[in-house]
C-alpha cells in the first residue's frame, strides 16, 4: 500500500492468554483507507478474539491498537468514536423500535444532535430497512436483524468498521445483498471483516490474512491468495476410471484422491504440470478421460498446507 | 450521554410489564395503608385532641406510609435493577455499550439514574396522596419532607447495592435473589439491634432512616447513605472494567 493513503487503523503484536491457553498469538494488522481486509480461519482460530481487541472489548495481554493514530488504551473514547463494530451476535436490544435503537446508536456514537434524524434515515436507507423502521426489533426475521446491526455500525461514517462474520445466518440472497454493502462501505471507509468462507473474502476483500491457532499464518494481497489456491491441483473425470491404485502408478510424481465415482483429484508433487501425463495415460489405458480442470484447492486443503507449513 | 443511557433504560424499563406491575403494587400498598392510617386517625381525633402531646396528623396518617415504602423498596428494587447490567451481559449488547465512545462511568451512572428517576415517580405519587390531606387539614410539611428525602435516599442506596450485584452475574434472576438476600440481611440486622450502642446500628441503612422517620434530616445520615450509593457505584464501574481484561 502506498504511504498517500491513511493509515486508519494499526494493531501491533496484539495478544491474549487466558492462563495457558493462547487465544491470539502476536497478531498484527495494517488497515489503510478505501481497503477492506478479511481475516479468515476456522472456528476457534481468534478472529473474533483479535476483534474484540481491536474495538476495546477485550484488552490485550501483549501489543497496541491504534485507530487513526490515537492509541485505544491511552485515549479509549476518541479512538472508539472513530470505530464502527458488528459482533458475531448482533448488540440489539429487541425491545426497542429500529429508528429508536439506530437514534441511541447515533447519539451514543457522538453525532451531532441535529443530524442525528438524517444519519438514521441515511443508514436505514443503506441498509434497506427503511420500511421497518417503525418495527420492533424483536419481531425482525433474522436477515432483517442483521442489517440494523450494520447500521449501527455505520450510522457514525466511522474510519474503521470491524464486521465479525456479517452474513452468517442469511439466505443466499441477503448474503448478496450484504456483500455489495460492504464492497459500498471500503470504498468510502476501511473495512475488517471476518468470516469463515474462503469464497466471500476472495468475493469482498483486497487483502487477507488466514488465522490459526491464533497465529497469522497467511497475510497477502488477494491475488496471493488466489495464486496459492490455483496450485498445482487438477481434477480429471474418467469415464472407465482406473482405481486409485492404478492410477496414482500411473502418475508417480502426483498424490492421487477419490473426489468421487470416476473424478479424482490430482496433487503435483514436483513443479512439473502433469496434465500431459493424465491425457496420455488416459489414451494409453483407455480411461475415456470427459473432464479436466484446474481445482481450486478447498478451504481445508488451504489450511492443511498453511499448517504444515507454519508448523 | 449519562441522559441518553438513563433515557434509554427508562424506555426498556417500561416497555415490560415488570416495572407498571411494581410501579401499581407499591402504590396500591401505600394507598391502602395511608386510608387505613387516615381512617384510624379520623376515629381517633376527639380522644386525641384530648391527650397532651398527642401525635399529630402527619404522624399518624402520613407518615406509616413511609415504614410501608421502605419494606416495599427493599422488595421491589431488586426486581428493577437485577436486569440493568446482567440483561446486557445475557443479550450479547454489552458489546455496544463498551465499544462506543462512552465510558463505563457513564454507562454505570446513566441507569443509576435510570433507577433514580423511577424512585422519584413513586415518591411523587406518596407526596400527591399526603397533600391531598391539605384539602382537610394542615400536615407538617417539614415532616414530610424529611420522610420523602429519607426514602428517597434509601432507595437509591438499595439502587446501587442492586446495580453492583447486577454486574456480578449474567442471570438477571440470580442478581434479583441476591440483592433481596442483603437486603433482608439489612432488615434482620435491623430488627436485632435492639440496643442503641450496639455496632449494627452503624451498618444497617434502615436504622438511619428512622431518624428521617422522626423528622430528622441528619447530615450524619444523609452522608452515610450517599457514600454507601457512591461506594457501591464505584464498585460496579470498577467490576465492568475488570471483565474487559478478564473477560
Amino acid at each position: 500500500m502506498t504511504s498517500s493513503q491513511a493509515l486508519t487503523l494499526s494493531a501491533s503484536g496484539l495478544t491474549r492468554k487466558y492462563g495457558n491457553n493462547i487465544a491470539a498469538k502476536n497478531v498484527s494488522i495494517d488497515l489503510y483507507k478505501g481497503q477492506i481486509v478479511g481475516l479468515l480461519g476456522p472456528n476457534g482460530a481468534g478472529k473474533s478474539t483479535t476483534m474484540k481487541m481491536i474495538t476495546g472489548n477485550l484488552a490485550p495481554s501483549e501489543g497496541g491498537v491504534q485507530i487513526c493514530g490515537i492509541d485505544l488504551i491511552e485515549k479509549p473514547l476518541d479512538a472508539k468514536a472513530k470505530i464502527g463494530y458488528l459482533p458475531e451476535i448482533p448488540p440489539l436490544y429487541k425491545e426497542l423500535r429500529v429508528d429508536e435503537y439506530l437514534t441511541l446508536a447515533a447519539r451514543l456514537h457522538r453525532v451531532a444532535s441535529k443530524k442525528v434524524s438524517e444519519a438514521v434515515n441515511k443508514a436505514e436507507e443503506r441498509v434497506g430497512v427503511t420500511h421497518m423502521r417503525r418495527r420492533l426489533i424483536g419481531s425482525l426475521s433474522k436477515g432483517y436483524q442483521q442489517r440494523v446491526g450494520i447500521a449501527q455500525a455505520i450510522i457514525h461514517e466511522p474510519e474503521v468498521i470491524i464486521l465479525d462474520e456479517p452474513t452468517v445466518g442469511l439466505d443466499p440472497n441477503q448474503i448478496l445483498e450484504i456483500r455489495d454493502l460492504i464492497r459500498q462501505l471500503g470504498n468510502e471507509h476501511s473495512v475488517i471483516l471476518s468470516t469463515h468462507i474462503l469464497q466471500e473474502v476472495e468475493a469482498i476483500c483486497d487483502r487477507v490474512q488466514i488465522l490459526h491457532h491464533g497465529s497469522v499464518v497467511f497475510n497477502d494481497a488477494i491475488s496471493g491468495l488466489r495464486q496459492f489456491r490455483a496450485g498445482k491441483t487438477i481434477q480429471a473425470g474418467f469415464r472407465t476410471p482406473p482405481d486409485l491404485v492404478e492410477l496414482q502408478t500411473a502418475l508417480p510424481d502426483t498424490v492421487c484422491s477419490i473426489v468421487r465415482n470416476g473424478v479424482f483429484r490430482i496433487q503435483a508433487s514436483s513443479s512439473e504440470d502433469p496434465t500431459s501425463t493424465i491425457v496420455r495415460k488416459s489414451v494409453e489405458c483407455s480411461w475415456n478421460l470427459y473432464e479436466l480442470s484446474g481445482a481450486q484447492a478447498s478451504v481445508e486443503e488451504v489450511f492443511a498446507e498453511l499448517t504444515k507449513q507454519s508448523s | 450521554m449519562i441522559f441518553t443511557i438513563a433515557h434509554k433504560e427508562l424506555k426498556s424499563m417500561f416497555s415490560s410489564p415488570l416495572a407498571w406491575v411494581v410501579l401499581a403494587f407499591v402504590q396500591g400498598v401505600i394507598a391502602y395503608v395511608f386510608i387505613g392510617s387516615l381512617n384510624g386517625f379520623l376515629i381517633a381525633q376527639a380522644q386525641l385532641a384530648r391527650t397532651p402531646n398527642a401525635a399529630g396528623l402527619t404522624e399518624i396518617a402520613i407518615v406509616p406510609m413511609f415504614g410501608v415504602g421502605q419494606m416495599l423498596l427493599l422488595m421491589s428494587i431488586p426486581l428493577l435493577t437485577m436486569r440493568l447490567i446482567s440483561e446486557e451481559k445475557r443479550n450479547q449488547t454489552m458489546a455496544f455499550l463498551i465499544s462506543a465512545p462512552i465510558s463505563m462511568t457513564q454507562i454505570i451512572v446513566g441507569k443509576f439514574l435510570a433507577m433514580a428517576t423511577f424512585l422519584f415517580l413513586i415518591l411523587l405519587l406518596i407526596a400527591c396522596m399526603a397533600l391531598s390531606v391539605t384539602a382537610g387539614g394542615t400536615i407538617d410539611s417539614g415532616l414530610l419532607i424529611a420522610n420523602l428525602i429519607g426514602l428517597f435516599l434509601l432507595g437509591i442506596s438499595f439502587a446501587a447495592i442492586g446495580i453492583y450485584i447486577s454486574c456480578l452475574t449474567t442471570h438477571p434472576v440470580v442478581a434479583a435473589i441476591l440483592s433481596l438476600a442483603v437486603f433482608l440481611g439489612l432488615w434482620i440486622i435491623n430488627l436485632a439491634s435492639s440496643n442503641p450502642e450496639s455496632w449494627l446500628n452503624v451498618v444497617s441503612l434502615l436504622k438511619r432512616f428512622e431518624g428521617f422517620m422522626n423528622g430528622f434530616v441528619g447530615i450524619a445520615d444523609v452522608a452515610y447513605f450517599l457514600v454507601i450509593t457512591c461506594f457501591f457505584l464505584v464498585l460496579s464501574i470498577r467490576r465492568l472494567d475488570s471483565e474487559r481484561l478478564r473477560a
